[in-house]
């Protein structure tokens, strides 16, 4: 119970610190809307078609919503020092860790359903899978949350976050199948779409939405739940090594 | 008024609070801790007084597991934690040497985070946090933001933080560097009240005159290694009962300091500073014969001052360093320190 007392208080001290302030909630409602407008004003394609749109807006509202600010909030934290309450805590680095993305993992998943909800009013959403497109949103909140911390615990300053997690959204919006299909990008880039974890997610995405999809659902939800382990994991042991010298 | 809980959750045998054998840790070459052990008895309060940079700040890391340890053991609270420093973290309250709570939080809200930490309940903690602050004298202050905070509102705010849980073992690096006077007197009485009241206390800090004040024991720690570890009435032993006084004088030459010494064998002479002799005796010792004496060789005695023999005159016969420049090279690294 100690232990949960201190989870919940982590979660809670950062969403109203950092995410419930209104710049950010501005940006993660602004931000998806920018994104929506500009992907369906481009593809001049009528209002029937913003299904197709809808995988890649979603995914990139998470990106975004997920590591613009965690990788700032750890690194700046650590940086002033108070990352050391935290460590001091007697909880364990999993729970801590766990806490501290929680908060980004909800921004995300809030950010994602931005779009569905202006879809709502422009499309028939009825042939959607929900049961596969709700735990994939989930899942791609995780898995770039987790990307999130892997960067801000290998970065020491917070513009080097900032520049290493660019370093990966924008590679990551033309190379995970977002916009344009894997399958269309040449063959020699398709392996890096292979070896980034939303590729896998916006493979689910777009079978819910469109049942169009390149691998099995079983197969991209235990490759996307492998890649959140392992950056989990990375990241644990970032933290210890880097951070506990 | 805030109570100490003591004693929830160490173990009942007599194991020390705090147990350290042969630790050692190194930044690649530099030897930060050098094979350094210990112990500190349940309620008492230890004192680890060094210089700038002689490792005090690195053993307290390495006992709360902020750093990892390269040789060594360490047990707190009976338990031991050299590979796990996460197994008695619930037994221990750190004050930094730097304020490291939240900028955007307020003082209240730092407080009550810093409680939730450790799982204490809200109305618990919301009731604590309210009475660290009347303590600390910041109720006045409780809703602004850390960040518009004072330096000696910061520090104090960190230590309320740090004893916010009621921690049985309380870990205090430096607490009254760069504070104002009237707010380390009240640092340090809080210390005082804590230590009566059972908290086991590891202190450091490099006010020589802070450490004999508060500390039942000391380690005098340099360049990483404890050159001399004691009670601090064993310590203050060798000059204790010895009579000091200081000569201000219009000139200090050695033939002076040795007529001086040939007149009156019952006393020691030496050069103290430019135009200072001191004069030091088993026996008070009488100021008019050595006035004359010098006055009667043109010397003026501009001032006579008896010095009472402190924890300073056995540090520096022990580590070789001048108690005023550690603190000027305290001053100068940021550590302000005004007592």
């Amino acid at each position: 119970m100690k232990r949960w007392i201190a989870f919940l208080s982590i979660f809670a001290k950062d969403m109203r610190a950092y995410y419930l302030k209104p710049p950010n909630v501005s940006w993660g409602i602004i931000f998806p809307l920018a994104w929506t407008g500009m992907f369906f004003i481009r593809s001049g394609t009528g209002l029937e078609n913003i299904l197709e749109l809808l995988p890649g807006v979603v995914t990139i509202s998470i990106l975004f919503g997920t590591t613009s600010l965690l990788s700032v909030t750890l690194t700046f934290e650590r940086r002033n020092r108070s990352f050391e309450r935290l460590l001091l805590a007697p909880i364990s680095l999993e729970l801590l860790m766990l806490a501290k993305t929680s908060g980004a993992i909800l921004f995300g998943i809030v950010n994602a359903f931005i779009p569905v909800v202006i879809a709502a009013f422009l499309a028939d959403m009825s042939g959607i899978a929900w049961s596969l497109f709700v735990p994939a949103i989930i899942l791609i909140g995780i898995v770039s949350t987790f990307l999130g911390l892997f960067i801000s615990v290998s970065a020491s300053e917070v513009f080097e976050a900032q520049t290493f997690s660019n370093f990966f959204r924008f590679p990551m919006i033309f190379l995970c199948g977002l916009f344009f299909p894997v399958m269309s990008l040449p063959i020699f880039i398709r392996p890096l779409s292979f070896i980034l974890p939303v590729t896998y997610g916006v493979d689910i995405l777009h079978g819910a939405v469109n049942g169009e999809h390149i691998l099995s659902f079983t197969l991209d939800f235990i490759i996307l739940g492998a890649f959140c382990a392992v950056l989990f994991l990375l990241s644990l042991r970032n933290v210890k090594r880097r951070w506990i010298v | 008024m805030y109570q100490i809980q003591k004693d929830r959750t160490v173990k009942s045998d007599n194991s020390p609070a705090i147990n350290v054998a042969n630790l050692t840790k190194k930044y690649g070459e530099v030897v930060a801790v050098n094979d350094i052990s210990f112990q500190v008895g349940n309620g008492e309060l230890f004192g680890f007084l060094g210089p700038n940079g002689a490792g005090k700040t690195t053993t307290i890391n390495l006992l709360t597991g902020l750093a990892r340890l390269d040789a060594g053991t360490i047990k707190i609270g009976g338990i031991d934690c050299t590979g796990n420093p996460k197994a008695a973290q619930h037994l221990v309250g750190t004050v930094p040497d730097e304020s490291n709570l939240y900028p955007e939080l307020t003082g209240f809200e730092n407080l009550c985070f810093c409680a939730a930490l450790y799982g204490i309940r809200k109305s618990e903690r919301q009731q604590r946090a309210q009475e660290l602050l009347d303590i600390f004298g910041l109720t006045d202050a409780a809703h602004r933001k850390f960040a518009g905070y004072s330096k000696g509102m910061k520090r104090k705010l960190t230590f309320a933080a740090g004893i916010i849980h009621q921690p049985p073992i309380l870990f205090l690096d430096e607490p009254t560097t760069g504070i104002d006077v009237g707010s380390a007197r009240q640092v340090r009485k809080i210390i005082a009240d804590l230590h009566r009241k059972g908290t086991t206390i590891f202190l450091t800090t490099h006010y020589i005159e802070e450490a004999e004040r508060l500390c039942e024991r000391i380690a005098f720690i340099v360049k990483g290694k404890i050159v001399k570890i004691d009670g601090t009435n064993e310590l203050l032993q060798p000059v204790k009962g010895k009579n000091i006084l200081i000569l201000s004088v219009s000139n200090s030459e050695p033939d002076v300091t040795k007529g001086m010494a040939s007149s009156f064998p019952q006393y020691r002479f030496e050069p103290a500073a430019p135009n200072q002799i001191l004069v030091e005796s088993p026996e008070p010792v009488n100021i008019g014969p050595l006035t004359r004496f010098l006055e009667e060789r043109g010397i003026q005695v501009t001032e006579a001052r008896r010095h009472l023999p402190s924890l300073e005159d056995v540090f520096v016969q022990v580590t070789g360093i001048e108690a005023e420049l550690m603190r000027k090279d305290k001053e100068r690294a940021g550590g302000g320190g005004n007592q």
